[in-house]
């Protein structure tokens, strides 16, 4: 045999995604988290009194939590250590030649704007904390279609975002969901009237650039009776030495016979602690479809719930995790059927390789009232060597009998037979892997939208490169 | 002009610390058919995989040559880009795989030329029908919930596609009804011409019925005992193997 080569590479250059511009601001707040932080934060973005009295309650409930310990060690994240409020040196704009040349070439690269031409109704796009860039077009604006900013929306649309926000995720709930409520900075709000079908896709993106920071971006979509929509997030972050957190928060009401697909591609850099909350509600008839891929952080808890409280709601979950080297990702999803004949579908994958850990962890709950309910459960994962490890965590608490429920759970390792035999017609070693994992994930990529899929692929050779042995 | 595409001398392999070839010779010419038979465990399906350069079996003695060049510590892939192939006894399932984009991709690979989506498409169907498989193998999973005498099929399939210049067929026939024996002949001797050889490895005796072998060996415990024509099968049918042991 030919010597194998083994030339892993501990920090992976990842091309366009670890470019650093030089770190510049407005504005940024000390390092820590105080309520003397939190108010300049509030005051910062001149907010009214009820949304200031929330943060510091917020903040109240965040200091009253343990640090959570039934999940991944979050011993090494430093709140203290943490840049939780950056102003980047930009103000909003809907026009990509005013947004500063820095930052707009870090959107450029990222193919954003390029995008937004092609195949996108609208776009925001976020740098550390505040949007730099938010822009829709005029057909949607004038079917009344709201795309903004948070800090827009909290202007605008006072009463929808107080009735609305952090009614779904309460800082109550979890920890960092009370970071959230005391340090939320950005992120997007998306209103569609009734009956409009938004029939291409709406794209915001995240992206943090500071090192030692925080990103909290907030993300409000309320989707009206009949309304249609697809909403695609993605993140990024260049590789720092220091530990970035992320605790954004998504909130999603789908009302009477909407349908709101929402898409994320989350590609932070490996130093990043990814605590995300994203929870939807589904009216009668509705439909949210979840489409997840997760490839960078260091460490993630992502959990999107829905929560079918109509008669016949519906929730499809399809996921994507890869774990690598340094990388502790728990991943999965939470339905919880409220209502009779509501139906989930979850589909799950994960990969894990050179010593990454991929986790799968599930909640089905059924309620009393939820007979006639459907729910099918999958998941899968594929470990890409024996360093690397895999587990799942299904939950199921069914209070209620008249329910069809499936459920798969698969494990497995690529397999040296697969590899010889898709060797033996002259593909390379490094190939075979790639394309094993490719079909792994492909009924994934083709739910993604095209350019994702792209992305998708590049990402799965820039992991897999130099990782033969 | 060489005629001779393999050049087996005195092949020693073991897996793990068993030693399984014992010393095998074997010469094969272009335009040759091979037949290989011998009881269970004799070694036929390790012949095939030491050959291949499977991973898991060590070669201790002995040289492979094939095309003229010593082969013995050659990677798979490279193997099969100097025109070696081989049929799967049991084919691998690759789930998210089409056939058709698989194929394509091995033969750009073997090849190093590109091959047009639509030119490709049209050999593929071309074989297909030699082999009376449905077109929409081609849109399906590779090998993935195929039964066993469609990945029989498969294998065939990709052998005329890929067009290699030695084919080892390893117990291809096995496991299949006598209408699928049939149709993988027809698709092995389409395939058989004078530039490329084929070593069929085997135990049973239907597929003789089909193919007209020039040499049939008897493979017993790690060795060839016996080499003849196809004489030699016809007696195996009626006497067995016994006399080898």
């Amino acid at each position: 045999m030919e010597k194998k080569k083994r030339t892993y590479i501990a920090d992976i250059q990842r091309g366009i995604y670890d470019q650093k511009n030089e770190f510049k601001y407005k504005y940024k707040s000390e390092k820590g988290l105080t309520s003397k932080i939190v108010k300049e934060i509030s005051r910062e973005k001149n907010e009214p009194q009820w949304m200031l009295d929330f943060r510091l309650k917020s903040l109240e409930i965040y200091n009253s939590k343990p640090v959570p310990t039934w999940g991944p060690d979050l011993s090494d994240l430093d709140i203290d250590n943490i840049v939780h409020y950056i102003r980047p040196d930009a103000d909003i704009s809907t026009d990509w030649d005013e947004v500063p040349e820095d930052i707009k070439k870090t959107f450029d690269s990222l193919g954003i704007p390029e995008a937004e031409k092609k195949s996108l109704a609208g776009v925001g796009a976020q740098y550390d904390s505040e949007i730099v860039y938010h822009n829709i077009k005029q057909e949607l604006v004038d079917q009344g279609v709201v795309y903004t900013d948070m800090e827009t929306a909290m202007k605008d649309y006072e009463d929808i975002v107080k009735e609305h926000f952090m009614k779904l995720v309460p800082p109550n709930d979890h920890k960092f969901a009370a970071l959230h409520g005391a340090v939320w900075s950005g992120g997007s709000f998306v209103y569609v009237p009734e009956g409009v079908k938004v029939d291409i896709p709406l794209q915001s993106y995240f992206r943090l650039n500071a090192p030692g920071a925080g990103q909290f971006e907030h993300t409000l979509i309320i989707v009206e009776k009949g309304a249609e929509v697809h909403f695609i997030e993605g993140c990024s972050a260049p590789k720092y030495s220091v530990n970035n957190l992320h605790a954004g928060c998504v909130e999603l009401f789908v009302k009477e016979d909407a349908r709101l697909r929402y898409s994320t591609i989350e590609n932070w850099s490996k130093n990043m602690y990814n605590l995300n909350t994203k929870r939807a509600v589904v009216d009668k008839n509705g439909t949210i479809e979840w489409v997840s891929g997760s490839f960078g952080s260091k460490v993630a808890m992502l959990y999107p719930m829905s929560i079918l409280r109509g008669e016949r709601a519906k929730a499809e979950f399809t996921g994507i995790t890869f774990a690598a080297n340094g990388q502790y990702l728990d991943t999965g999803s939470k339905v919880v059927h409220a209502a009779p004949y509501t139906t989930s579908n979850i589909n799950s994958k994960s990969i894990s390789k050179d010593g990454g850990y991929a986790l799968y962890r599930g909640l089905l709950r059924v309620a009393p009232n939820a007979h006639g309910s459907k729910s099918t459960v999958s998941c899968e994962s594929l470990m890409l060597d024996n360093e690397s490890n895999s587990d799942t965590i299904p939950i199921i608490d069914l209070k209620n009998d008249d329910i069809d429920i499936g459920h798969e759970a698969k494990i497995g390792r690529i397999s040296d037979e697969a590899i010889f035999y898709l060797m033996s017609r002259g593909i390379s070693e490094e190939e075979a892997k790639a394309m094993i994992v490719r079909g792994f994930v492909e009924p994934i990529a083709k739910e993604l939208p095209l350019e994702y899929a792209v992305e998708l692929n590049n990402l799965i050779k820039i992991e897999l490169e130099g990782t033969i042995g | 002009m060489n005629k001779k595409i393999l050049d087996i001398k005195n092949l020693r392999s073991k897996v793990d610390e068993t030693e399984i070839l014992k010393g095998l010779d074997l010469e094969m010419n272009k335009g040759e058919i091979h037949i290989m038979m011998g009881p269970n465990g004799a070694g036929k399906s390790t012949f095939a995989n030491v050959l291949m350069g499977h991973p898991k079996h060590e070669i201790i003695d002995g040289e492979i040559i094939f095309n003229d060049k010593i082969i013995n510590d050659l990677s798979v892939d490279k193997r099969a880009k100097e025109g070696m192939f081989l049929s799967f006894q049991y084919p691998e399932e690759i789930p998210g795989v089409t056939v058709e984009n698989f194929l394509r991709n091995a033969k750009m690979t073997l090849t190093g030329e590109n091959q047009g989506v639509f030119a490709f498409r049209k050999v593929l169907k071309e074989k297909m029908k030699l082999l009376e498989m449905d077109e929409s193998y081609a849109s399906r999973y590779l090998n993935q919930g195929f039964s066993g005498g469609e990945k029989k099929k498969n294998e065939i399939l990709q052998m005329v596609v890929l067009e290699p210049k030695l084919a080892i067929l390893d117990e291809t026939d096995s496991g299949l009804d006598i209408d699928a024996i049939r149709i993988v002949s027809n698709g092995v001797k389409a395939f058989s011409n004078d530039d490329n050889a084929i070593l069929v490895i085997t135990h049973y005796n239907k597929i003789l019925d089909y193919l007209e072998p020039d040499f049939v060996h008897i493979l017993v415990d790690g060795k060839i005992v016996k080499t003849g024509g196809i004489k030699l099968a016809r007696e195996i049918e009626e006497k067995g193997f016994e006399e080898f042991k």
